[in-house]
């Protein structure tokens, strides 16, 4: 994912976009600017209709941080797929597959079999046994204060990292294709994403996931299906006709291609050795099971049955999603890369730069009406993204952090809210801060390490503390920091920060992605010192399991814990 | 502390009926069986394109230009999506049926 968030974030900062729609004879660039606002417009008010309108239905701490618990699965399953398809994914995934072929697909589907797993293991046990954090999970039979705030010191390493990524991302996105200023497309996002969350919490975040969906979902299929039908739906063709057209195009990437020789339908030079692939597709699929806002989802459904039902529709519309994304790279290949008017000649890139090969393609597609529409569909996307992130780190502060670590849980729901809420804001300020800071910076390690610290370290100890009865306080503690530590220090020390970020030489750890050793280490790190705590404590925790298992299987007890 | 909400002559009720014994040990298996085989076909997979990526290459035809390893990703997307409906299905029926009756014999 380091290489998706690169390619998002290579967009240039000029405003070399609208220059080069400008330069186009006729309506083009007027056509771009104002359906494209128009757009955004009608969905931003919208959204903040929604939000005005949960904000009255927001009444206690179930409300705003879970809906309630009124969500039904098939909503939760839309809302999960609106919560996860980033527009590094829509963007990214379908610029690498019309730049590089078939590795855009490795990706995709790293993406996707996180969910699968998810449900098996995870997802009704998440429900019966969490109310709004999964630090919840993690704290039932555990230590509260100590568990509590490692896991909310993970979430917020995740939660800030993936926010910078995307604030960064969106804002050159904005900037490219509504002509906006890179501070004021920023600050939009941020003023937004702390509206919705603070004001709307959950209800209004699930629904702007929702609608952001459906709308990515309904936009990717109609460009898909132009292209597929550029050939008269005809496979064989449409790869052939896509084939054909990488011999002549301008395009930097592709002439490479050719020149080298390289099959476009084959894995190429993306995944370098045997270690960086396993290590990428382990911090892939189980970062997705540990990433907070995608956790925190589960407990907006009132029961365990429609928590698997949600995951069953997310990984439906997520693996359609990725399947499109296929079609829309491969289908840019053959109807964006032959046409001057998309090409940035001279650079040898598209226009705006290769992340906007779907883009393009939507108006080499639909016209400017339908540019218009899935640019305002990728600003919708960036949005739905960052209020799920901000929610969950909000939780953390107040849930976690406030209420159980230093309150002990004795405080009243209107004060939880408030410093939830308090926490909202902070958590948009210094995102915005932090994303104006790092517009010229290379962020695009962000994201890779943010599934890497979620893969690392929440992952193993709410998988631990679901299915081992023998895991303690001092296990999840000791191997926990050691996940998040060991992940941090080896990505500093790694390519992306150590020498493309600081400027030094040669990198002191020498894979990418440090997934295999750091979640090794968190595992064993458990596993060890709780074997080795013989503590009174550690007796009572592994008493507990029973009475956790209990809740888990049966459910029994979650509505009286809802009510609390 | 939420964990007191399940007071202990319950667990101890539950945990000694058999059905209870009978969900635990059914489902768990069951949902490891799948987690590995979605294990299994995602990493033989990685192995593929971590050793021998050309391979992905192979046409599917002499006459086609498209590569076996299209088929492949889009059948691993179908299989993670068949996985999660194959253990929906009996969730919603089995499972669900075990927990109702336990929960009926509590009362």
């Amino acid at each position: 994912m380091n290489q998706l968030t690169g390619a998002l974030l290579s967009l240039p900062v000029a405003l070399w976009g609208s220059a080069a729609w400008a330069a186009e004879p006729g309506k083009a660039d007027a056509g771009l600017n104002i359906t494209a606002i128009v757009m955004f417009f009608i969905f931003v008010v919208v959204t903040l209709g929604i939000t005005y309108w949960a904000a009255s239905r927001t009444k206690s701490t179930k409300d705003f941080y879970a809906a309630g618990g009124g969500i039904t699965g098939f909503q939760n399953g839309l809302a999960i797929a609106g919560d996860y398809m980033s527009a590094a994914s829509f963007l990214g995934i379908s610029a690498m597959v019309f730049a590089k072929g078939y590795d855009g697909l490795i990706y995709s589907i790293g993406f996707l079999v996180g969910w699968p797993v998810i449900l098996f293991l995870m997802a009704e046990q998440l429900r019966n046994l969490g109310r709004y954090t999964f630090a919840d999970i993690v704290s039932f039979r555990l230590s509260q204060v100590p568990i509590r705030t490692l896991s909310a010191m993970g979430t917020l390493c995740t939660v800030i990292l993936y926010l910078i990524a995307q604030m960064v991302g969106a804002g050159q996105l904005i900037k490219t294709l509504f002509g906006l200023p890179y501070e004021y497309a920023v600050i939009v996002v941020g003023v937004l994403m702390v509206l919705y969350v603070a004001f709307g919490g959950m209800i209004a975040t699930t629904w702007v996931q929702i609608i952001k969906a459906v709308l990515l979902l309904t936009g990717a299929s109609f460009i898909a299906l132009v292209a597929l039908n550029h050939t008269g739906f005809n496979l064989e063709l449409f790869f052939k006709t896509a084939m054909e057209s990488i011999k002549t195009s301008a395009l930097a990437d592709h002439k490479k291609v050719v020149a080298d020789n390289k099959d476009i339908f084959a894995p190429g030079g993306l995944v370098s050795d045997p270690v960086s692939a396993i290590s990428l597709g382990l911090a892939l699929m189980f970062g997705t099971a540990g990433l907070p806002h995608i956790l925190m989802r589960f407990f907006t459904v009132p029961n365990a049955k429609e928590a698997r039902k949600s995951v069953f529709y997310a990984t439906g519309f997520i693996g359609y999603f990725y399947i499109l994304t296929f079609i829309i790279g491969f289908g840019a290949v053959m109807m964006v890369a032959p046409n001057p008017q998309y090409m940035d000649t001279a650079k040898g890139v598209l226009a705006g730069g290769n992340n906007m090969a779907a883009i393009h393609l939507a108006h080499a597609t639909g016209g400017d009406l339908f540019l218009g529409f899935i640019s305002a569909v990728a600003f919708a996307t960036i949005l739905a993204v960052v209020s799920g992130l901000t929610l969950a780190g909000a939780s953390a502060v107040s849930h976690d952090l406030f209420a159980n670590a230093i309150c002990g849980g004795k405080v009243n729901e209107a004060t939880e809210m408030k410093v939830s809420k308090i926490s909202a804001l902070v958590i948009g300020m210094i995102a915005i801060w932090l994303g104006i800071q790092f517009e010229k910076q290379n962020v695009a390690f962000m994201v890779g390490l943010a599934f890497a610290i979620a893969a690392s370290a929440n992952f193993p100890i709410l998988f631990l503390s679901i299915h081992w009865k023998g895991l303690t306080t001092r296990g999840a503690m000791i191997g926990g920091s050691l996940g998040l530590i060991t992940t941090v220090v080896m990505v500093v020390l790694s390519k992306t920060v150590w020498v493309d970020v600081l400027g030094n030489k040669a990198p002191l750890f020498p894979y990418k992605d440090p997934a295999i050793f750091s979640m090794t280490l968190a595992f064993v790190g458990c596993w060890i010192f709780s074997k080795l705590d013989f503590s009174e404590q550690a007796k009572i925790e592994r008493a507990r399991f029973d009475a956790q298992q209990v809740r888990c299987e049966v459910g029994i007890g979650i509505n009286e814990a809802s009510k609390h | 502390m939420s964990n007191e909400s399940v007071d202990s002559e319950l667990v101890k009720r539950i945990t000694a009926n058999p059905k209870y014994q009978e969900l635990v040990i059914r489902r768990s298996c069951f949902a490891w069986i799948l987690s590995v085989v979605m294990l299994i076909i995602y990493y033989s997979f990685i192995v593929i394109v971590a050793f021998w990526p050309k391979s992905l290459g192979t046409k599917i035809s002499p006459d086609s230009v498209i590569s076996v390893g299209i088929p492949f990703g889009v059948f691993i997307i179908l299989s993670a999506f068949l996985l999660t409906g194959i253990y929906v299905r009996r969730a919603n029926s089995k499972y669900d049926a075990l927990i109702s009756d336990i929960k009926e014999e509590l009362k």
